[in-house]
């Protein structure tokens, strides 16, 4: 099957890839690029576990296209800790232990980063709301939603 | 067994130290290493299965050109390529065929199976197949199954005393029925296997499956080889809840056969909507009961017929029906009784192990049984399940013929009626209802009692290998799987503790039945109590042989060698950890050590139906208070206070978390997951689009979950510590009986509102219409 090339800038880097018509940025991600960290959890947009951040939005990377990026911009979860500086959410993801099996998580933590630079004082209602398209089967989210609350007030507090 | 001195905080990561889970930090980075996320060797080709469109029927014709000639395929494989058994099943009763030969069992199953260059390729090859059947009309429901008595195993019954004469003695009777659903696992990682090729025609499994020992010992029955010539290895799972013990070696098998065919490794994942038609589920029940009572509610006799829904294979239905029956009783003493249940077969994908494994469901047709007596005697539910609670004198026995010997529910209860102000509460609702004509609320505590152990009992027994490296670090390896319960943390902490060294220094490694054998599954919620006694009893091996040494090298008396944080007292020297290490090492100490653990005290005999199939019990108790609308049946869970009891903790945050999500879990169950198949046998209910797990925006506003503190194992488990695993799912009792309490106002709380599982907006709609019929 012919491939097209696509340029696209991948957590601040410039990436090149070799996509087929029909393939996912999820797949392209996993398969081509060697990105395990964006989960596949169903493959039709309803679980969130293969969050990641197109052109400034979170968007199920499942029904995107690879040759619709070129020239994208696309934050991954391996590209939210600052070297060995994980970013608040992160951190209070480990402070709250707010993760079980753990494979739910990479979506999780894109999908609240995004969310609270939307919304960076967000009520425990608010979060729960935004996060509802993220599924976690282990957690039953209470740790979730607590470590979100948590990380945005640390977060503004450091302004 | 001498009780250990807990030197709390002294080490890092000792036992009832509350620590995130060992790879946390891997996890919030996206590099935890999944199946699916390990490197693939070049070449591997990637499998997908092809069925007929038919639940039940006679295979006629099998045309697999195109399949074959479609591109990038590599391999077709169907049951005559097959050069051992065909069989998956994990009782070995021959009903499980990896690809079906001559019949058709359920809609989907598998007929074929083709290996490809991509998954697309497989994919879209595999739609090519032409599987012609003769189609018969397929048994679907428990009440199809009932009417024909299309059964999959011997009906099976538990007697204590007479319960005809009881019920015929009785001051009052009353009989009622329930059904409940199944549930899927939607564990968010699928089924996955990879199968890479090794010298002599051996074959490595990396495999997600809770029971790493049943898909080698599968597998090789499957490749007509010896168990030694299949390694299966664990290193963590996405997620399981029962639905990767049993279901996980048809994958494995399919991906293990390629890669020995072709000598290049194979891969096996089901995308999602395969994934949720192709494997077992939780068990439908319906229960019917006859019940006798005095005047007070206490229950005199009791005579209960259940029926499962097994699907088109035993698997493990025998025992998830015997677990129904086991948990029937719940916390409650049932004099003169009778406990019946059928095992349906239908033409649907055959049901499996799940959270709780028949438990939750037996215990929903107890609590519905003593919900419709408190209604009839026109009390609080909560003072009849008081009333008939164990723990009095004479009222302590199953009616499986085992003492309680540990019943602290009263006690649990009492405190959890105070925390979570019931009785104000339910004086508020009672109030708010009486104005409120559309909107109702509802509150229900409801308890848990759930037996630890398989109840098979030659299950339980672990084994674990500990290795300390001449620097002093540790290698830990056991038979239980990392399925996210921090089972692999819980018994680092344990070995840390023996040693006490921090628990950093040492290293959790992959499940692999080469290192550990013949091990049973991370499941009954055991994983820590088997698992952990069996690491510990390894480190004991090591330290005693640490310990000789010392004596021997430094002349000192074995009471004068002591373990302190990362150091060894020796008489009036200390000697760091590393240093002793290496010493022992020098002088030709072995520091390796295999451990095993049988679980002791249990028996059972199932021709008897009696015995101690349980080492103990574990306890816990919920509250919910619920909003309906009486008008949509939209519903809300408002508020919940959990009281567990987990023993001596060995880790509270892993601990509460099993109990939210076991809790979260079991309200999905119980309210939103609907599985639904057509007329065809079909399952519609195939994605997160049309099957509805709750999402975050469900969890209830107000949650409360606490351990209970005076919790202690009477029993000597690890550390006194009880398991978490299973128990927490069915504190959502309350939810449900939360909802039919609000729908319970309706008429005055004089019955009890017919109601099935799960109560969607829809069933509760329908009750309350019947209800409000009812009391015009």
């Amino acid at each position: 099957m012919a491939k097209n090339f696509v340029t696209t800038t991948i957590n601040g880097d410039e990436v090149e890839f070799a996509s087929y018509p029909g393939q996912s940025l999820l797949d392209v991600l996993r398969s081509e690029l060697h990105m395990t960290g964006t989960k596949n959890g169903c493959g039709s947009g309803d679980c969130g576990a293969c969050t990641v951040v197109l052109n400034g939005r979170p968007v199920n990377a499942c029904l995107v296209l690879g040759v619709e990026l070129d020239g994208a911009e696309i934050e991954t979860i391996e590209g939210m800790a600052t070297g060995t500086k994980l970013h608040p959410l992160q951190q209070k993801f480990l402070d709250h232990a707010a993760l079980q099996c753990g494979i739910c998580t990479p979506g999780i933590l894109t999908m609240a980063k995004a969310f609270l630079e939307k919304n960076p004082d967000p009520t425990e209602s608010e979060v729960r709301y935004g996060l509802a398209g993220n599924l976690c089967r282990c957690t039953g989210y209470d740790k979730i939603v607590r470590a979100v609350l948590d990380a945005a007030a640390d977060m503004r507090a450091d302004g | 067994m001498a009780e250990l001195t807990r030197q709390k905080e002294r080490i890092r990561g000792g036992v009832a130290q509350a620590l995130a889970h060992d790879s946390a930090s891997k996890h919030v980075t996206g590099q935890a290493v999944y199946v699916d996320d390990i490197p693939e060797p070049q070449g591997t080709l990637h499998i997908a299965v092809g069925s007929a469109a038919v639940a039940q029927g006679r295979i006629t014709n099998l045309n697999l050109d195109a399949v074959r000639a479609a591109p990038g395929v590599v391999c077709v494989l169907t049951a005559d390529d097959i050069p051992g058994l065909n069989d998956v099943s994990p009782t070995h009763s021959g009903d499980d065929p990896v690809l079906a030969g001559e019949r058709v069992n359920f809609f989907g199953q598998p007929v074929f199976a083709v290996a490809a260059e991509t998954f697309m390729q497989a994919k879209a090859a595999a739609r090519l197949g032409v599987v012609d059947c003769a189609a018969d009309t397929p048994v679907l429901t428990i009440d199809q199954a009932l009417a024909k008595n299309y059964l999959i195993s011997q009906d099976h019954e538990m007697v204590r005393g007479d319960a005809a004469a009881g019920l015929k003695a009785a001051r009052n009777r009353l009989s009622g029925q329930m059904e409940m659903g199944g549930q899927d696992h939607f564990y968010l990682e699928g089924q996955v296997s990879m199968a890479v090729p090794m010298e002599d025609g051996d074959v490595l499994i990396h495999c997600s499956t809770q029971h790493p020992s049943e898909v080698q010992h599968n597998i090789a029955h499957v490749l007509d080889r010896p168990a030694n010539a299949v390694t299966v290895e664990v290193r963590r799972m996405g997620g399981a809840f029962g639905g990767k013990e049993s279901q996980a070696a048809q994958w494995a098998a399919l991906a293990a056969l390629v890669a020995v065919r072709t000598g290049r490794a194979a891969k096996c994942r089901l995308d999602r909507d395969d994934d949720m038609s192709l494997t077992g589920k939780r068990h439908e029940l319906a229960g019917k009961w006859t019940v006798g009572y005095d005047d007070d509610g206490r229950i005199t006799a009791a005579d209960v017929e259940m029926a499962t829904r097994c699907g088109n294979s035993k698997d493990l239905s025998d025992a998830i029906s015997d677990r129904a029956m086991f948990h029937l009783d719940n916390a409650y003493y049932l004099d003169q009784v009778r406990i019946l249940c059928k095992r349906l077969r239908t033409d649907t994908v055959s049901n499996t192990a799940f959270r709780g494994f028949g438990g939750p469901q037996g215990m929903m047709i107890g609590e519905r049984m003593i919900e419709s007596v408190a209604r009839a005697v026109g009390k609080d539910p909560l003072d009849v399940r008081k009333l008939n609670f164990y723990g009095d004198e004479g009222r302590n026995t199953t009616p499986y013929h085992m003492q309680v010997e540990d019943f602290v529910l009263g006690d649990m209860i009492a405190e959890l009626e105070t925390t979570s102000d019931y009785r104000a509460r339910r004086k508020a609702i009672t109030a708010f209802n009486e104005s409120s004509p559309v909107i109702k609320r509802g509150l229900a505590l409801t308890p848990v009692k759930f037996g630890i152990s398989f109840t098979t009992t030659f299950l339980n027994q672990a084994g674990a290998l500990i290795h300390i490296y001449k620097d002093g670090s540790i290698l830990l390896n056991h038979g239980g799987t990392e399925m996210g319960q921090g089972l692999f943390l819980k018994v680092a902490q344990v070995v840390a503790e023996e040693f006490q060294t921090d628990v950093d220094r040492i290293k959790i490694t992959a499940t692999n039945t080469a290192k550990v054998p013949n091990t049973s599954a991370t499941a009954a919620s055991s994983g820590t109590d088997m698992n952990g006694m069996a690491a510990m009893i390894a480190a004991r091996t090591i330290k005693r042989r640490l310990i000789a040494f010392a004596c021997n090298q430094y002349k000192v008396e074995e009471s004068d060698v002591e373990f302190i944080p990362n150091q060894v007292r020796i008489g009036n020297q200390v000697v760091d950890f590393d240093d002793l290490i290496g010493q022992a090492y020098l002088n030709r100490v072995q520091l390796s050590a295999t451990g095993f653990y049988r679980t002791p005290k249990i028996h059972y005999d199932r021709t008897t139906a009696s015995g101690r199939p349980f080492y103990y019990f574990a306890y816990g108790a919920a509250v919910a208070e619920v909003a309906i609308d009486t008008l949509t049946g939209e519903n809300r869970v408002l508020a919940v206070d959990i009281l567990h009891d987990v023993g001596q903790s060995l880790n509270p945050a892993i601990d509460i978390g099993q109990i939210e999500g076991g809790f979260i879990q079991g309200m999905g169950w119980l309210t939103t997951e609907e599985l639904w198949w057509d007329d065809s046998g079909r399952l519609r209910t195939h994605a997160p689009s049309t099957y509805k797990i709750p999402t975050c925006g469900d969890r209830p506003a107000h949650m409360k979950v606490k351990l209970w503190e005076k919790g202690r194992n009477a029993e000597a488990t690890i550390h006194r510590s009880k398991a978490v695993g299973e128990p927490p799912l069915m504190l959502a009792m309350s939810v449900f009986h939360a909802i039919s309490d609000a729908l319970s106002s309706l008429d005055g709380y004089r019955t009890v509102p017919d109601l099935d599982a799960p109560a969607t907006p829809e069933r509760i709609l329908m009750a309350a219409q019947k209800l409000k019929a009812k009391s015009r």
